[in-house]
């Protein structure tokens, strides 16, 4: 019988079976292990104890940091009396109240509604700058940095200058989500190809962007009165500066909404780092995740832009130190950049209001004094350990 | 049996017994090239069916097709339902009801698809660096909210071993070298736990040990009742482990079939466009396809030695 008839008859399997050696066992093995449904292997643990324990730090940074940012500026209020204003005002009769005479009014009109809007603006970035990674499917996209930012800010600018105010108050945060989201469309039209954005294409579309988004911000200057202009450079800058309630009570929503929705995005987004193909090929509905990311990252990036400006690198910075702790899963990401974010805008708007006596340092300045030389180490190394970035 | 014949919408072609997806007429073309043209293929359950044929014949644009991610210009792909698949089905996820007519595959699903079939592309990069057991986890997220998901750590244990890669389960997947990705990625797509595979080059990368232990698992998912499609460069490795071949030449099939009725020195010298010998392996009897080198004085057709 030659070995050709062997096999017609169905006989090869056996045979193949019967010859010694390490092949047929493992074979063998193979079987044992796909039939085998209650496989003794361990897999390695999640490690919810990291992540619990870079909620329960930045959690208790946050809150700390916040009562000291609160307390310190021309007016020194002690953070016991900070608390004990926060408590009488829930009516809650406890601690010592601001010793000062103007100490309540000043922390009530002034310092609390720039503090809230540090937290809420801090988030903002922070989580736009982890959806936007994870939709570009590349650690290095950033809104400041690929011109979302300034998109926002040329359409911002413009209602300044032409006085709209067909929205009213939220005329200039429309304009701002609308140009955000522009500029989100072009860079995503533009710098991607097959699910990916190589760091070269991306960053030189930012730069286009930013180019294009700074002639129009030129523009506006030029057009503009000296009040409009100053409000034009003050909105290059970044700042928290002149922050009221009434302003945070607009942004509020907007970052609320936009945490949320990327929060439930969150497993999406794990999923979309195979690849889209493959994301595809698990069931997911790219076309869909990046829409509503897309429309997110505006909305978020607009709420950040529309009353302070632009800051750059907050989106960079956070959620990369975050990986590093905790790894790259989006459903600890999102949430920790959320808290990470606020913490590091709250501490930067400390900085800027009590490094310089009786000065008032654009907040856009010192992220982007500390961010620029932190994307180019990212730069540096994403390019050495991953060549097929750059 | 006729009965569910009958039942079936009118499909081009009666499905042979225990298909799983059919493939019939299929053209794709791209600009001007036409890269599958006419294409009939038939995946069964319980079998692995090797694509085969050189460079640029078809073989990936055909997987993408079965796969759902190409849309074919002219042709049907069609599912049959699960009942009528096999009758020994132990995969079947419970959301899964038994249908009774082929349904095209453009219609199903994202969702229902990643339950129904999975996916190992040539070449798998990640955008951020998950660890292996996190990659693996991903492939069960079709079944998230069904029952099935209970199971989810005995499956991607179960997906770990079969591919050995469990011993780099706690390792980022970046870190791991050009083979072990694509293993890694192999247990991704077991843990999908689809009942059908599709398969492009998983050996391309790997040394002779994983080229005989990703086939192994391959053909033991068909003996478990799935179906795998398989595309191969190596033919001795899809003599040996395919229950059929498919020969592609141009986008057209030049041969489907056997293994050793497809695989033949005459073919093989056609399509690939040089002198190939096939013979049995001295040992076991397995066809080995080699290629004739040096002078044409050696035989086109080989015998036993």
């Amino acid at each position: 019988m030659t070995a050709v008839d062997a096999r017609a008859t169905g006989t090869v399997r056996d045979e193949r079976a019967a010859q010694p050696g390490d092949e047929p066992e493992e074979t063998d093995q193979a079987l044992a292990a796909v039939r085998a449904l209650d496989a003794p292997a361990a897999l390695p643990p999640a490690r919810p104890a990291r992540a619990v324990a870079l909620f329960v730090v930045l959690a208790v940074a946050l809150v700390v940091l916040t009562v000291v940012s609160a307390g310190s500026g021309q007016l020194h209020v002690p953070p016991a009396q900070v608390v004990g204003s926060v408590l009488h005002h829930l009516g809650i009769d406890a601690g010592p109240v601001p010793g000062h005479a103007n100490g309540d009014a000043v922390l009530w009109t002034i310092r609390f509604p720039r503090v809230a809007m540090a937290l809420l603006v801090g988030a903002a970035l922070a989580v736009g700058g982890a959806l936007m990674q994870g939709v570009f499917g590349n650690p290095l996209a950033e809104p400041g940095v690929i011109g979302v930012s300034s998109g926002a800010a040329v359409a911002a600018c413009a209602t300044i200058v032409l006085g709209l105010s067909t929205l009213g108050p939220w005329t200039t945060a429309a304009a701002a989500f609308v140009g955000g989201l522009a500029a989100t469309l072009l860079v995503y039209a533009l710098a991607r190809s097959g699910g990916r954005t190589e760091v070269v294409t991306l960053v030189l579309t930012g730069i286009a962007v930013n180019a294009v988004c700074g002639a129009g911000i030129a523009f506006c200057t030029f057009l503009a009165d000296t009040q409009a202009r100053e409000e034009i450079v003050f909105w290059q800058l970044g700042s928290l500066n002149g922050t009221r309630w009434p302003y945070v009570a607009l942004v509020a929503p907007l970052v609320v909404v936009g945490v949320v929705v990327a929060l439930v995005l969150a497993r999406r987004l794990d999923l979309l780092s195979l690849g889209e193909r493959e994301a595809r090929h698990v069931g997911l509905d790219v076309e869909r995740l990046r829409i509503v990311a897309i429309l997110v990252i505006a909305l978020l990036t607009a709420a950040a832009v529309a009353f302070c400006g632009i800051i750059a690198f907050v989106g960079l910075v956070v959620p990369h130190l975050v990986r590093m702790v905790v790894g790259p899963g989006h459903r600890v990401l999102v949430p920790a950049s959320a808290l990470g974010g606020a913490l590091l805008l709250v501490g930067a708007d400390l900085v800027a209001r009590t490094a310089v006596p009786y000065a008032d340092l654009p907040l856009g300045m010192l992220t982007a004094l500390v961010g620029g030389p932190f994307f180019f180490w990212l730069l540096r190394r994403t390019r050495r350990s991953s060549g097929g970035w750059a | 049996m006729s009965a569910v014949a009958a039942r079936r919408p009118a499909v081009e072609g009666t499905p042979a017994d225990g298909s799983v997806l059919s493939a019939c007429g299929v053209t794709y073309r791209v600009g001007g090239a036409t890269l599958l043209e006419g294409v009939d293929v038939e995946v069964r359950a319980g079998e692995v069916l090797a694509l085969v044929g050189p460079n640029g014949a078809g073989k990936s644009t055909l997987l993408s097709v079965l796969a759902g991610d190409l849309a074919p210009d002219t042709g049907t792909v069609t599912w049959w339902p699960a009942e009528q698949a096999s009758e020994h089905q132990p995969r079947r996820g419970p959301g899964e009801r038994p249908r009774t007519g082929g349904e095209a595959l453009a219609d199903v699903p994202v969702g229902e698809l990643a339950r129904r079939r999975a996916v190992l592309l040539q070449e798998t990069r990640l955008s951020f660096p998950f660890r292996v057991v996190d990659v693996v986890r991903m492939g069960r997220a079709p079944w998230a909210r069904t029952t099935s998901a209970d199971d989810d750590d005995a499956v991607v244990a179960e997906a770990l071993t079969a591919a050995d890669v469990l011993h780099l389960a706690a390792r980022a997947f970046p870190t791991l070298s050009g083979g072990e990705k694509a293993r890694a990625s192999l247990a991704r797509v077991l843990a999908q736990s689809a009942r059908l595979l599709l398969l492009d080059e998983p050996t391309a990368a790997l040394d002779i040990r994983h080229q005989e232990h990703v086939l192994g698992q391959a053909r033991a998912c068909a003996e478990a009742g799935d179906a795998v499609v398989v595309v191969l460069h190596d033919l001795s490795l899809a003599a040996a482990w395919a229950d059929r071949v498919v020969l592609l030449e141009r986008g057209r099939v030049a041969g489907a079939g056997r293994p050793q009725d497809v695989l033949t020195a005459g073919l093989l010298s056609r399509v690939y466009e040089h002198p190939v010998r096939v013979l049995p392996d001295p040992a076991t009897g397995e066809l080995l396809v080699l290629p004739v080198r040096g002078p044409a004085s050696v035989p086109v057709r080989g015998g036993t030695p």
